[in-house]
């Protein structure tokens, strides 16, 4: 990818607030000016969205089947998770997710079946493998981001390369450690990109209700480091300034927040109901964002691949999930010995 | 006993640390004050200059110094934090409880913290609020932490070098008052001696006092009252670890005289008295009769300093309730 000279964060700040996108809504650029991801990373980004798509798909049914516990899907917010994690390199970064960043953690390296061995149970072929650099999912919302804060200031103190890349949601920027850990990482001017991916809701609760900021974006100015919104379904936009932020970080020039802006297009997790407190013109509207029809429209239309390759690698991912699931299900179920261990060092 | 000659408990912290920086050069401080101030106690003093670029004043956010640490861990360093006063761990709890003590069971092993939080704590100095609390109960209840209380300058020495080795996250509990009121010496070796279990401070067969961290002194004062005034042999068993407690020890030596009284400087209700009053129970009830006082705070916040010599286990109540126990001879 040739290098760029825009600073994002810097061009955003001088817009009206509207987050940055380079590729609009049918698929089409909105900047031709600017340089394209190169042809082999929109085949990676396709195929790890159709690959995440595949994996909701299959872990919904299962829940529905009762076969695995809840199950919190990506739907709508693949762009902004792909986009940005490849932006990383997962031999010397690292990864802390939040939740729901399944292909981020694929592509890290967990492989697909330790991924959905976690959501079977089955606990010790899930663990995550002692090179992969990355942190378990969180359950206590915003609680990764001082972990995150921490990696990253290990790196500099230890003089290491690496950049930490960190994914939180809209309702954990009203936690205190979002608060502790950006403030940190701005005094300490550690090397960490921070996602703050903006679904829209929190369960149930609108990012309104989360605060009377326009855009969450902003709050980087009060923590002393770049901040920038981009449009979360548009995965050019989103690699492109998360690779800015990188570049940034990797060369000591300390944190950005990218609030990348995109829609929950499914429920929260598969307890949820969202009929219960959201309009479905809301959803249906929501729908023509869908970042994975945006990146096949753009891919299609450029001529950069034929919707009948597209059905090939849907099929492929298909049949990946499928193979991973098997081979998931033939590890051990934990036996209640399990309790005991890892307590302590023993 | 606290002699007059060695060191004060809160040089002997300062060595320690200093001792672990030079040994190990993955060893970090992090804090409020800890850096050119030396913390506000000074128990980093010097260690800012001796070790550029390895002691970090951070921004006053307990929760942001503990979740930082965790990070720290991760990515290859260890890192002993100073909470200025325990009362202010409550602002990092859930990193501490949700987070440090978990995240070996959480994944299994794939990750393990060696992160060490010291934390002031106790009564006595007539501090303004929060600032003398003893919480230790509501910490030696999270399973994945252990929580370490010295009370003498060798064990602040040689139990924070443990603590700072140990692969595993440890709250290190300072006793405030006793930092320049007590003097010992140093290990010998400048090592410890690898043994985690409580300690007889004073042999005795009348009774047992079981005690930690500062009010082990308050036990030792009033054992020689006890002898002195009443001919009665108090041991004093200091148990040092809070959790998990040397129960094999505890057991033996409560068994060996019959009669325990428990001092604490924490809350009277579900405080670690109750833990080691069950212990007991549970270990010996078929074997031995065994009368157990409690002589702990009120159930009350800890009031204003005026208040606290009325507030904490003080030698008059810890004899009183030696006497007690022992007429149920």
């Amino acid at each position: 990818m040739t290098q760029m000279s825009t600073d994002w964060a810097a061009e955003w700040a001088a817009g009206d607030g509207e987050p940055l996108r380079f590729l609009g809504p049918d698929g089409g650029l909105v900047r031709p000016d600017l340089p394209r991801p190169p042809d082999d990373l929109l085949g990676e980004a396709l195929r790890l969205m159709l690959l995440s798509r595949a994996l909701d798909q299959k872990c919904t049914s299962l829940h529905r089947q009762g076969r695995l516990g809840l199950y919190a899907p990506v739907l709508g917010q693949e762009a902004a998770v792909v986009g940005s994690h490849l932006a990383i390199d997962p031999a010397t970064d690292w990864l802390v997710p939040a939740s729901r960043e399944q292909p981020a953690m694929l592509r890290h390296g967990w492989p697909l079946d330790r991924l959905l061995a976690s959501l079977l149970g089955r606990i010790d072929a899930a663990r995550i493998p002692d090179h992969v650099r990355m942190l378990p999912r969180q359950q206590s919302i915003a609680s990764q981001l001082p972990h995150a804060a921490g990696i990253a200031w290990a790196t500099a103190i230890r003089g290491l390369d690496g950049v930490t890349l960190a994914y939180c949601g809209d309702g954990a920027t009203s936690e205190g450690d979002f608060h502790e850990a950006c403030n940190l990482a701005g005094v300490m001017g550690v090397p960490l990109v921070l996602v703050v991916i903006n679904n829209q809701y929190a369960i149930s609760t609108p990012v309104s209700r989360q605060t009377r900021a326009i855009r969450l974006a902003h709050r980087a100015r009060g923590y002393g480091f770049p901040g920038v919104a981009v449009d979360g379904d548009d995965l050019f936009a989103v690699h492109e300034v998360t690779r800015q932020a990188v570049e940034r970080a990797r060369a000591g020039g300390g944190p950005t927040m990218i609030e990348a802006v995109t829609y929950r297009m499914s429920f929260h997790n598969t307890s949820d109901n969202p009929s219960l407190y959201r309009d479905p013109s809301e959803e249906a509207e929501a729908g023509l964002r869908d970042p994975v029809a945006r990146l096949v429209a753009y891919a299609t239309g450029a001529g950069l691949m034929t919707p009948d390759a597209i059905d090939v690698v849907e099929a492929e991912v298909r049949a990946e999930v499928a193979a991973a699931l098997d081979l998931a299900l033939s590890y051990p179920a934990p036996g209640p010995e399990e309790i005991f261990r890892h307590v302590f060092s023993d | 006993m606290s002699g007059e000659s060695g060191v004060t408990l809160l040089e002997a912290v300062r060595t320690a640390l200093s001792d672990a920086m030079a040994d190990d050069d993955r060893v970090v401080l992090l804090g409020q004050d800890v850096g050119r101030l030396g913390g506000v106690f000074r128990a980093t003093e010097g260690l800012y200059a001796r070790f550029p670029g390895r002691v970090f004043d951070t921004p006053l956010a307990e929760g942001g110094i503990v979740g930082s640490s965790i990070g720290l861990a991760m990515g290859g360093l260890v890192p002993v934090a100073e909470i200025q006063f325990l009362g202010f761990l409550h602002q990092a709890f859930h990193q501490v409880t949700q987070q440090l003590a978990r995240y070996r069971f959480r994944t299994r092993g794939r990750f393990h913290l060696p992160v060490t939080i010291r934390a002031p704590y106790g009564g006595g100095l007539r501090m303004p609020e929060f600032h003398p609390d003893s919480l230790e109960a509501q910490l030696a209840n999270v399973p994945g932490l252990k929580v370490v209380a010295p009370a003498f300058p060798e064990d602040a020495y040689s139990l924070l070098r443990a603590a700072i080795r140990d692969p595993d996250p440890v709250l290190f509990l300072e006793p405030q008052r006793l930092y320049r009121s007590v003097r010992g010496p140093l290990p010998a070796d400048g090592a410890d001696d690898g043994d985690f279990g409580a300690r007889l401070r004073r042999p005795g067969d009348d009774l047992l006092l079981v005690s930690w961290g500062p009010s082990v002194h308050t036990c030792l004062a009033a054992a020689a009252e006890l002898e002195e005034r009443h001919a009665v042999r108090s041991a004093v068993l200091d148990l040092r670890f809070l959790s998990p407690i040397d129960h094999a020890r505890l057991h033996q030596e409560a068994a060996a005289r019959r009669r325990v009284v428990v001092v604490h400087e924490g809350v009277r209700s579900a405080g670690l008295g109750a833990e080691v009053v069950a212990s007991l129970q549970e270990a010996l009830y078929d074997t031995v009769s065994l009368p157990i006082l409690r002589v702990t705070a009120p159930d009350t916040p800890y009031p204003p300093g005026r208040l606290e010599d009325a507030y904490l286990p003080s030698q008059e109540k810890i004899v009183e309730a030696a006497l007690r126990v022992v007429d149920r001879a």
